[in-house]
């Protein structure tokens, strides 16, 4: 596994700067949690790593992969996947086909394979699916595998989320806000969800969160982003306690 | 036609020897994972109940012994038991939903020596208790999932692990196994099933191998299974309704268990399997019927109107076959075409196309529910037993189902009743007593007969009826029995008729007081041009006191036995409220309460020389404003009672 780093990022949309300066490194095996206001960059920040903003200035290294000028579908083919806040399945497709549908670039056959579906193909396509059915398992999908994405509550349409950026197979993996909108159940069988990520999948995760609560319980690292600037990092008790960050949540006195 | 009672020489371990050496290669386990149906065959089960019994014995279970299991319904709850039964241990099932404390308690109380987990939701609550369990040895789990950090630690076990030592010394003496289960006896205690008590801590009862054997044996004299017939495990293992089932029906027969994929997919699951017999409680048919309803609502028209046409035909056609009557010909013709163009698709949608049979049981079912199944052509069927006589002891046979009654006994089964009205039993299936409890048991059982502390009667037809628990029922004057609740329900069928509280506990005879339902009787009032204001005025209107008559001389008429017929009855002027203290949160009568706070009329239904009275009624309104109204009730005395 290898280490993320993000190099003096800076991006700008004409005058206004989302990002001044990152500079942040994500260590391989660990969740890692980036917190901060609404408006700091967060999600910024989480789009020039999975290629859908390239920075201004600065450059961004998974390992020895520079990452600054890549698509989506590069970064995604180095084993880094994304869960996304708002949520971006296909909500008139069932669970199931949403999940064999995201992992079509694993799919190794060519189009006349497909049209006249060979044996290979079949094989293929039954391997994919004990893929997309381990994933299902893991996160607790089973009642929900033959409905359609938009008939399912918020809460569990995240969860799918989150089982879609897994199907992808990922070293690491991007959270952006898994919890918002759930209920305090579900918020705790997601926890649960993402410490077996890191633990049993063995999968690095970057976690952006509003909920401290979360975030101070099971990261082993903080960010925190105010105004496209990272004003504070450490471990959670120390970010806790910085008074640089509690200015920034709760505002000067 | 091999020779059924043969199984009855078996303790469940060598009936499990006996079905490999008959049909070693059919599927007796059907599990849901990973969304495909992975199959066991029964040489395969034995196989992983042999590494399972040396597993055990290598990690230090020993005969005698208690294993707990804390499980949803998964292949391994059957291996780990039988596997714990066939070195002469007892397997114990405990709820999913019990509290760690519950547990704590339990597990203390039955002396348990090993517990199995599925997964680790269980085995956390486990860990939270650990300091107070000390005689438990070893903790087994299923589901290595959010495990990792008990890995280092002794007191757990994952099955694999197990498995793998079971391996090891089947190796090593490949005929241990064998030995083992040969020792076993029919009539050893094999598990202990935990009776609801309704207070303090659940008890034990023992079962032995023989009790279950039976059970399934004489159940499936009467209902004949074919060997490859299916059944779905979705009740809770710590219920009898399930243990029955898998241990006793499944190894009687040798039909094969389908485990859901979870517990929420076990309705979709049971869809796919289609099975040929099921047992549940009535909230699950209950269920089941707002499926149904929810999938006709959301059909277009011409199912719509085809379904409520049809459903008209089925309650006539449920109606013979209920009684084992012959239809006429115009009827059978048209229930023949309303079964292909309706029913049969439609209990499709739900998988119960193939059902033979449905069995319900552990509550009372109302009969709109059953004629309603029926109607459907689904054969559905009151059971009626408990945990100390392994579930099932009386049933309704095909073609002579009363939904009032409980049926008749199974074959082997005696029953009596007592002279205070309590229903006894005996058979080969009766319990041997509760754990470490000698005056329970002694209590229980009386001279070779069970006691169900049951209150009950046998009608003409032989069949049981079950009025309600022992404790509730009460006596006229004249020491005849009958239960205030059983009448109550029956009075509530009507539609008129919301609440009835009934009275006559020493009394000659029995009185009521009646609250008619607001909306129904409402609408009615409207339809007819009477005029009203309250539902105080509309209580009292004459021809509402009518109304309600009629209702009660229709149940005067329908009541099984003359001392249940009601002499005189009120109509009272207000709805009885959780929030004036008179029904329980739960919505249950608070008789006690009624007949102090409304001790005047309770008087005057007893006194028949008044037949009007004035009472004054007092309302608190939600802003705590109170007001006293002054009314006329009448009191109603049917002359022909006696």
């Amino acid at each position: 596994m290898q280490t993320l780093n993000v190099n003096d990022v800076t991006l700008s949309f004409g005058g206004l700067n989302a990002l001044s300066e990152v500079s942040l490194s994500i260590e391989p095996g660990l969740i890692t949690s980036i917190i901060g206001p609404n408006g700091a960059g967060k999600t910024s920040l989480l789009n020039c790593v999975s290629g859908f903003y390239h920075p201004t200035r600065g450059e961004i290294f998974y390992g020895d992969h520079n990452l600054s000028k890549a698509s989506p579908h590069q970064v995604s083919s180095l084993g880094i996947a994304r869960a996304f806040q708002n949520i971006e399945l296909f909500r008139g497709m069932t669970v199931l086909d949403n999940l064999l549908l995201a992992r079509h670039q694993n799919l190794k056959y060519n189009i006349f394979q497909a049209v006249f579906h060979t044996s290979k193909t079949s094989k293929e396509e039954a391997l994919n699916r004990q893929y997309v059915e381990e994933i299902i398992d893991f996160m607790e999908l089973e009642p929900y595998r033959k409905k359609t994405v938009g008939s399912l509550s918020y809460g569990i349409q995240k969860s799918v989320e989150v089982a879609r950026a897994l199907t992808l197979g990922p070293q690491l993996l991007l959270l952006d806000e898994p919890m918002a909108g759930m209920n305090i159940e579900e918020k705790e069988d997601m926890v649960r969800f993402i410490m077996d990520i890191q633990k049993e999948r063995r999968t690095t995760v970057v976690l952006v969160e509003h909920d401290l609560g979360v975030v101070m319980d099971i990261s082993d690292y903080v960010y925190v982003l105010d105004f496209g600037e990272v004003i504070g990092a450490g471990k959670p008790k120390e970010v806790a306690t910085d008074p640089k960050v509690v200015e920034a949540y709760i505002g000067e006195e | 036609m091999e020779d059924r009672e043969a199984v009855l020489q078996f303790t469940i371990p060598q009936l499990l020897r006996w079905r490999v050496q008959r049909s070693a290669d059919k599927v007796a386990l059907r599990e849901k994972d990973f969304g495909y149906w992975n199959t066991l065959t029964w040489r395969k089960y034995y196989d992983y109940v042999h590494k399972t019994a040396l597993g055990l014995e290598k990690i230090g279970l020993k005969k005698d012994e208690k294993l707990a299991l804390i499980t949803d319904n998964i292949p391994e709850m059957l291996i780990v038991a039988i596997g714990a039964q066939a070195i002469g241990a007892i397997s114990a099932g405990i709820y999913q939903t019990s509290l760690p404390d519950e547990i704590a308690g339990i597990l203390d109380y039955m002396d348990v020596s090993m517990v199995f987990c599925d997964d680790q939701e269980q085995v956390d609550k486990l860990v939270e208790i650990r300091d107070r369990i000390p005689k438990v040895k070893r903790v087994l789990y299923e589901d290595p999932r959010g495990m990792r950090d008990y890995r280092s630690d002794d007191w757990f076990m994952f099955i694999d692990d197990l498995y793998a030592l079971g391996e090891q010394a089947r190796e090593e003496d490949p005929q241990r196994f064998d030995r083992l289960i040969d020792e076993g006896q029919p009539d050893d205690v094999c598990h202990f099933c935990l009776t609801s008590g309704t207070t303090g801590l659940p008890k034990a009862a023992m079962l032995t191998h023989i009790n279950y054997i039976n059970m399934g044996l004489k159940l499936t004299e009467v209902d004949y299974l074919e060997a490859d017939d299916e059944y779905v495990s979705f009740l809770p293992f710590a219920w009898i309704g399930e243990q029955m089932n898998s241990f006793g029906v499944a190894l009687a027969t040798g039909i094969t268990i389908n485990f859901p994929e979870s517990v929420e997919t076990a309705m979709e699951d049971l869809k796919e399997i289609g099975p040929h017999f099921m047992f549940g409680a009535p909230r699950i048919y209950e269920t089941l019927q707002s499926q149904i309803w929810l999938k006709i609502d959301e059909s277009y028209w011409l199912n719509r109107l085809l379904y409520r046409f049809f459903m008209k035909v089925g309650r006539k056609a449920a109606y013979y076959r209920m009684s084992g009557k012959t239809m006429p010909l115009s009827l059978r013709i048209l229930w023949r075409l309303g079964k292909t163009l309706v029913f049969l698709p439609l209990i499709n949608q739900i998988g119960m196309l193939r059902l033979r049979r449905a069995y319900t049981g552990g509550a009372a079912l109302g009969p709109d529910l059953f004629t309603f199944y029926q109607a459907l052509g689904v054969n559905l069927k009151q059971i009626y037993g408990q945990t100390e006589i392994t579930g099932i002891a009386y049933m309704h046979r095909d073609g002579d189902v009363h939904p009032e009654t409980v049926g008749i006994p199974l074959p082997g089964t005696e029953c009596k009743i007592s002279e205070d009205g309590e229903i006894l039993s005996c058979s080969p299936s009766v319990t041997k007593g509760y754990y470490k409890m000698p005056e329970k048991t002694a209590e229980l059982l009386q001279d070779g007969w069970l006691r169900s502390g049951d209150a009950g009667y046998i009608d003409e037809s032989g069949h049981l009826v079950v009025i309600d628990r022992l404790s509730d029922v009460m006596h006229n004057s004249k020491g005849e029995m009958f239960s205030p609740m059983f009448l109550e329900n029956k009075l509530k069928f009507s539609p008129y008729i919301k609440e009835a509280v009934i009275f006559g506990d020493g009394r000659d005879y029995i009185a009521t007081l009646i609250n008619i339902d607001p909306i129904v009787v409402g609408k009615w009032a409207e339809d007819r041009g009477i005029s009203f204001t309250t539902f105080m005025d509309l209580s009292q209107q004459p021809q509402v006191a009518d109304l309600i008559n009629k209702q009660v001389i229709e149940f005067n008429q329908n009541v099984e036995q003359p001392h249940f017929r009601i002499r005189r009855f009120a109509i009272l002027y207000k709805l009885l409220d959780v929030d004036d203290g008179e029904l329980t949160k739960t919505g249950k009568i608070r008789r006690k309460f009624i007949m102090e706070k409304y001790k005047d009329l309770y008087d005057a239904l007893y006194d028949e020389t008044v037949s009007q009275k004035t009472v004054e009624a007092f309302f608190q309104y939600q802003d705590g404003q109170t007001t006293t109204v002054q009314t006329q009730l009448e009191f109603f005395t049917m002359e022909d009672v006696k």
